[in-house]
């Protein structure tokens, strides 16, 4: 019998954390990943978890320690946001490149500078070449379903890749909302036992991480985790499908809103996405066949849906939560934008950053971008390819 | 301590084939560290020579389990492979007794790892940290690292015409800064007195919590000496009392080995390469000065132990 | 050793076989090689704790022989013999 909770997204992500019930985690503290940590803290100090808490003194020592005790065989669990993500980034490459199953929340927050400590996705973003599966939610709910399917997606024997699963930060982790919890058996009989298969711990086959590879094998091991990736899509989908057969709510790479006959296409992840959807209410109401293409996962990037999922659109806009400094656009436009290179007809797509550093989005401001479809859609050129939704001038 | 003949009864722990230079320090240290070994051990090693130079891909010379993952964090990636086997301990998934060794060069050691060094002391990981110290950071090829002693040429201090003295500061001693922490046990060792040195890894592994052990590592490539001299050089480091064989036990200080006539600091520092500028006339206030530093620690040293000079 | 492709080495960076840099042969890096005196030699095993290279062969106590195959001629061994007992020869000769 699921259990409804009022929780917020740091309190959901604990929660999920205490069913998971890692055998080890390290973390160190970064506004607003907190209150996660915190409150995990309490079960293990109440004996509720097994966990080993490493609390560490840097994010780049949360990562390493994460590192040794997932090659050490522990089922492992960090959680971080912005510059404590920076700080871990050079560990965070090494930890994909090992082929290590460690699972971090990661609590979107701009980078700095200057310093800001509100939501956006540039800490992620900056973070999507480093080989880790990267899984976005629009709010509470999702953050639970995707902590627990990520342990899942991580220890699977054809991906065995870590994986990041992000929040926004205050947006969602501060927020209070209505969260589903499943049994705590449930969610232990989902997730399984993590059977590593190459630890340090087994002392009688002595293995040897972190080697040094010349230019004759670094290349090799590359190829791996580029094929590790490419397998990952399937097995993100398998683990959806059982996840839906445990708590009634299904999980694919991305979520389409109202997209049947959708003309006018926001393509959006994390929080915003819920702004969209609201936005999306009101004005089939009025009559406009706006739709939502939502991002669930970035990394594998789901090339192949998105084009199929925009081959009817007449006008698509992509929100960005983050810039690339010089880029055409922001990150997601991009990878949208080059989904759509091999269509015989493409429609026009054009694309906004908006929120960073927590500047807020309103569902008015959404409501303009679909009139700004609109327009472009009856032949009018857009203004700008790329723009800034809600900077002042 | 077993003898020379029952240790070598044991597995040799790091085969050979590795490509650290002839006459390493650190290589003697390591297969000394091992024979002393009696548990199982695995291994986390930070980025420089002995990385490198036994792990170049697909070969490893390592016989244990053994894990690089950065320059600065062995300390920290050690700290995670021991919380998991504590949790996995704890939770009846693992109960073989298995001991747990980083190693780290000065500049992984003293420098860039310094952080997640002391982050593991204070947090009371059982493990057993060990620095191979060779006074540079000899892998990227002969930097001056804050082991460095002053006086040197390295790299990045070169002795030139306006700074004739090569490093001018003096080198810091992590020791006693490890010490500060207040750990079950630390210690300083030398390849030259094998003995010393594995009753010192014995005796560190033996205990429960965090142990750090500091071993001089000359290296033949950057002190510029012949490689048939490592461990005459490890031995006068110590009879001139530049590196004091000494431990601390939980707080007690106790000097393990006395050089029963010390031997002039210089004598030292004529056999190697790097402090060949010191004996221009010009510069020889800077061996005097030298000397005065180590004479002044050795009192220092002796009146932590309650012993006289 | 014929280099592998992707598919025929292991995930990770991970080297399986602990202790195969026993296959490289740094016997070859040598000018001059230890050569020892058997008269002389009382086998107190100090040349065997100093070898950077595992490389003096020690059977039931006993040295049986220099591991030609890895010993780099460093030399140490000849240096520290307490009984001079060691020579170190130059290859070729």
């Amino acid at each position: 019998m699921s259990k409804i909770l009022g929780l917020t997204g740091d309190e959901t992500a604990a929660e999920a954390m205490r069913q998971i019930n890692p055998d080890v985690l390290a973390a160190y503290p970064i506004t607003p990943q907190t209150e996660t940590v915190q409150r995990f803290s309490e079960f293990v100090a109440d004996g509720v978890v097994s966990t080993e808490m490493v609390r560490v003194e840097s994010e780049h020592s949360a990562m390493s320690a994460c590192v040794g005790a997932s090659a050490a065989g522990a089922r492992t669990m960090t959680a971080t946001s912005a510059n404590g993500l920076a700080l871990m980034w050079e560990i965070v490459y090494i930890a994909a490149s090992y082929r290590l199953p460690i699972v971090m929340v990661v609590v979107n927050r701009a980078l700095s500078g200057p310093i800001n400590i509100h939501c956006d996705h540039s800490d992620s973003m900056g973070a999507r070449d480093s080989g880790w599966i990267q899984i976005y939610s629009e709010n509470c709910q999702e953050v639970y379903d995707n902590l627990i399917q990520a342990v899942r997606i991580a220890e699977d024997k054809d991906v065995l890749l870590p994986v990041m699963v992000t929040f926004d930060g205050f947006i969602i982790s501060h927020a209070m909302e209505r969260v589903e919890i499943l049994e705590d058996e449930e969610v232990r009989k989902f997730i399984g036992e993590f059977k590593s298969p190459h630890s340090l711990l087994d002392i009688d086959n002595p293995v040897t991480y972190g080697p040094l590879d010349l230019y004759d094998y670094y290349f090799e091991h590359k190829r791996q985790q580029i094929e590790a990736m490419k397998k990952a899509p399937s097995v993100i989908r398998k683990v959806g499908r059982e996840f839906k057969e445990l708590s009634g709510r299904s999980y694919d790479l991305m979520e389409g809103y109202n997209m049947e006959d959708a003309e006018l296409i926001l393509v959006a992840a994390g929080s915003t996405a819920g702004t969209v959807k609201t936005a999306v209410d009101e004005l089939r109401e009025e009559g406009v066949k706006a739709g939502l293409l939502k991002i669930r996962v970035f990394r594998p990037f789901p090339y192949e849906e998105i084009a199929q999922a925009l081959r009817g659109a007449k006008a698509v806009a992509v929100l960005d939560r983050s810039a690339s400094f010089g880029a055409q656009g922001g990150p997601l436009f991009l990878e949208v934008r080059s989904s759509l290179f091999e269509e015989d007809r493409r429609s026009p797509v054009i694309n906004y950053i908006y929120g960073l550093g927590g500047r807020d989005i309103k569902v008015e401001e959404i409501k303009q971008v679909y009139t700004h479809l609109e327009e472009i859609a009856q032949g009018k050129k857009p203004i700008e390819l790329v723009d800034c939704l809600g900077v002042r001038e | 301590m077993p003898s020379l003949k029952e240790l070598s009864k044991k597995k040799e722990l790091l085969s050979g084939g590795h490509r650290l230079c002839p006459g390493c320090g650190a290589s003697i240290i390591v297969r000394q560290v091992l024979l002393a070994t009696e548990d199982p051990v695995v291994i986390a090693c930070a980025t420089g020579c002995l990385e490198v130079a036994t792990t170049i891909y697909p070969f490893t010379a390592w016989r244990v389990p053994w894990i690089h993952c950065a320059f600065e964090n062995a300390a920290s990636t050690i700290s995670g492979v021991e919380a998991a086997y504590r949790s996995l301990k704890r939770q009846g998934k693992i109960n073989r007794k298995i001991k747990f060794i980083a190693f780290g060069g000065d500049g992984g050691t003293y420098d860039i790892g310094i952080q997640a060094l002391s982050g593991a002391m204070e947090r009371g990981h059982d493990f057993l940290y060990i620095c191979y110290d060779n006074e540079a950071y000899m892998n990227t090829g002969i930097q001056r690292s804050s082991a460095t002693p002053r006086g040197a040429a390295t790299t990045t201090s070169p002795a030139g015409k306006a700074i004739p003295e090569g490093k001018q500061r003096e080198r810091k001693d992590l020791t006693q800064i490890i010490a500060a922490h207040n750990p079950p046990y630390v210690a300083q060792a030398s390849p030259a007195y094998y003995n010393d040195l594995m009753r010192k890894v014995q005796k560190a592994l033996n205990m429960e919590g965090p142990t750090f052990l500091n071993i001089l590592s000359p290296c033949p490539r950057g002190w510029r000496f012949e490689p048939s001299q490592s461990i005459q050089i490890a031995k006068l480091a110590v009879l001139t009392g530049f590196w004091p064989l000494y431990e601390v036990e939980n707080g007690k200080y106790r000097i393990t080995y006395r050089p029963r006539q010390k031997r002039p600091l210089r004598e030292w520092l004529e056999l190697q390469g790097r402090f060949r500028h010191l004996f221009k006339e010009e510069n020889k206030e800077i061996i005097e000065e030298m000397q005065r530093i180590v004479d002044e620690r050795e009192k220092k040293l002796l009146a932590l132990a309650g012993e006289e000079v | 050793m014929k280099e592998k492709g992707w598919k025929e080495i292991p995930i990770g960076g991970l080297i399986l076989e602990a202790g195969n840099a026993e296959k490289y042969k740094t016997g070859s890096w040598r000018t001059f090689r230890p050569v020892r005196d058997e008269e002389k030699c009382n086998n107190c095993l100090i040349c065997w704790i100093y070898c950077p290279d595992s490389s003096i062969i020690v059977e039931e106590g006993r040295i049986k022989d220099v591991d030609y195959a890895h010993c780099k001629g460093c030399g140490i061994c000849a240096v520290q013999c307490p009984r001079k007992a060691i020579k170190m020869v130059e290859e070729g000769r």
